[in-house]
């Protein structure tokens, strides 16, 4: 493939343009559902949009004795991640034999960047509230990954692959027993992953108020929120197509539409969570994830060896 | 309509400085953002740093320590941006203007670009200031006194006679 396609590939469809149309649209569903949940109008379509033009329009600030080079690279390394990531998922998903092998195991890797750049971000500006975000998020990292890949792991034994065009095409885990429990997992880790309600304690309004991302301003923290408005579209796609891939492929309108509403019910299950639950502590979210979800993808890991 | 103005005033951001005030603004301002009025309908959300902020909402009387400290705050917000006094506080100072540690109206060394009177103003009274606010913008009436030529107003503390 001649290089200049793959730049438009990076920058318009699927990668940069079409993601982050598509994670902003998500964000505005998300803060539709939450509105509609307190009883109230919401916003509207375009909100999502009109907060990161004015942004854009925004001043920098950059705190005076901060790493500014960092500062300023961590938003852009996130973004970039979320991008990739969204584009080699995109275009297996569009075409089953544009899959190389390990492509996942880049995916998984690609899918922690964000996290990695919230981190960078808020060590860089050296702000005592932001460090104590950036800390929290380095350990809800620590806990939520290990099951997030156990679990990841149970699609690769039933496929017995670990390209992605192969997990799509087979038949999907989620009708096995180890593939319903590996899809409860991700779906915690998801939330977790996106730091939404209930572990949402790297921004913790309340306490940390803004807590990693509040020394940005600007078209930086524009950057910050399109990289989160993109992993909150991404992460649901991924487990559409790691759970329910022999649903989800194959010609004609009917798997299209089907991938469709499976995205939909994970992202309505993240969002009715995120407004039903309180914002829980740090070491009960470490608890929580190196206790029974380790132990229930330990056990859907097994499950799948054995061919259940 | 100027490309600033619009891509402003359709997504505000809400910071709120409380300024030693008895607390009742504060709580019409809560009042305010709570789902009964529903100001997300507009792009209006309350963020919890002022680098997030666009409207710097300003209630209480400031005395000459906490007039220090809003100055500070008010050198860390991303321009352009706005100041609404809230509470006649913030206007005339009332009952607490001839106090020890009260010297001088905030709009004397904050740029305060609109007041909403009223002890304290219900949130009817803030809506309405702020849907005022956002069509002089729109209709150029009213520049953000941010972007304006700063010289009438005393550039630190020490010279506001604050200290």
């Amino acid at each position: 493939m001649k290089s200049s396609m793959v730049l438009v590939e990076f920058l318009l469809f699927p990668g940069l343009l079409f993601t982050a149309i598509a994670g902003l649209l998500t964000t505005w569903v998300d803060r539709k559902v939450t509105a509609l949940v307190q009883m109230r109008v919401g916003p509207p379509l375009l909100q999502p949009f009109y907060d990161i033009r004015k942004l854009l329009i925004k001043e920098t600030c950059v705190p005076e004795d901060g790493a500014v080079g960092l500062f300023l690279l961590a938003p852009l390394l996130g973004l970039a991640g979320v991008t990739l990531a969204s584009m080699i998922l995109w275009r297996t998903l569009l075409n089953v034999q544009a899959t190389f092998v390990g492509d996942l195991i880049v995916l998984v890797y690609l899918l922690v960047m964000p996290a990695l750049s919230v981190m960078l971000g808020s060590f860089a500006s050296r702000n005592p509230l932001a460090s104590l975000g950036g800390s929290r998020e380095v350990k809800l990292m620590i806990a939520y990954e290990l099951p997030l890949v156990l679990a990841i792991l149970v699609p690769v034994i039933q496929a017995n692959s670990i390209r992605l065009g192969d997990l799509l095409t087979a038949q999907a885990p989620i009708f096995s027993l180890s593939g319903a429990l590996a899809l409860l997992v991700c779906i915690a880790c998801t939330q977790a992953k996106l730091t939404i309600v209930p572990f949402d304690m790297p921004e913790a309004e309340t306490e940390l108020s803004g807590g990693a991302l509040i020394e940005y301003s600007g078209p930086p923290l524009a950057m910050f929120k399109l990289t989160r408005a993109m992993m909150l579209f991404t992460m649901p796609v991924l487990l559409v197509v790691l759970f329910f891939g022999g649903v989800v492929s194959g010609p004609g309108w009917l798997p299209a539409v089907t991938g469709f509403l499976l995205w939909f019910v994970l992202v309505a299950v993240t969002i009715v969570v995120r407004n039903t639950t309180p914002r829980v502590c740090i070491d009960q979210a470490v608890r929580f994830f190196w206790g029974p979800v380790s132990l229930v993808a330990l056990v859907a890991v097994m499950l799948a060896w054995l061919g259940w | 309509m100027n490309r600033t103005i619009n891509a402003l005033t359709r997504s505000l951001n809400v910071f709120h400085l409380a300024g030693s005030a008895c607390n009742n603004c504060d709580i019409e301002i809560l009042d305010a953002l709570t789902p009964r009025y529903d100001l997300e309908r507009f792009g209006i959300t309350l963020v919890g740093s002022i680098r997030h902020a666009d409207v710097l909402l300003v209630s209480g009387v400031f005395n000459r320590k906490a007039a220090i400290r809003a100055m500070e705050l008010l050198e860390q917000a991303p321009k352009p941006y706005l100041v609404l006094g809230i509470g006649g506080c913030p206007c005339t100072g009332l009952m607490f203007r001839n106090s020890y540690n009260w010297d001088r109206p905030p709009s004397d060394y904050m740029n305060i670009d609109a007041f909403v009177p009223g002890c304290p103003p219900k949130p009817e009274a803030i809506i309405s200031a702020v849907v005022k606010v956002v069509e002089g913008l729109r209709s150029g009436a009213l520049v953000p006194r941010c972007l304006q030529d700063a010289t009438e107003l005393a550039e630190t503390p020490e010279a506001a006679g604050t200290v």
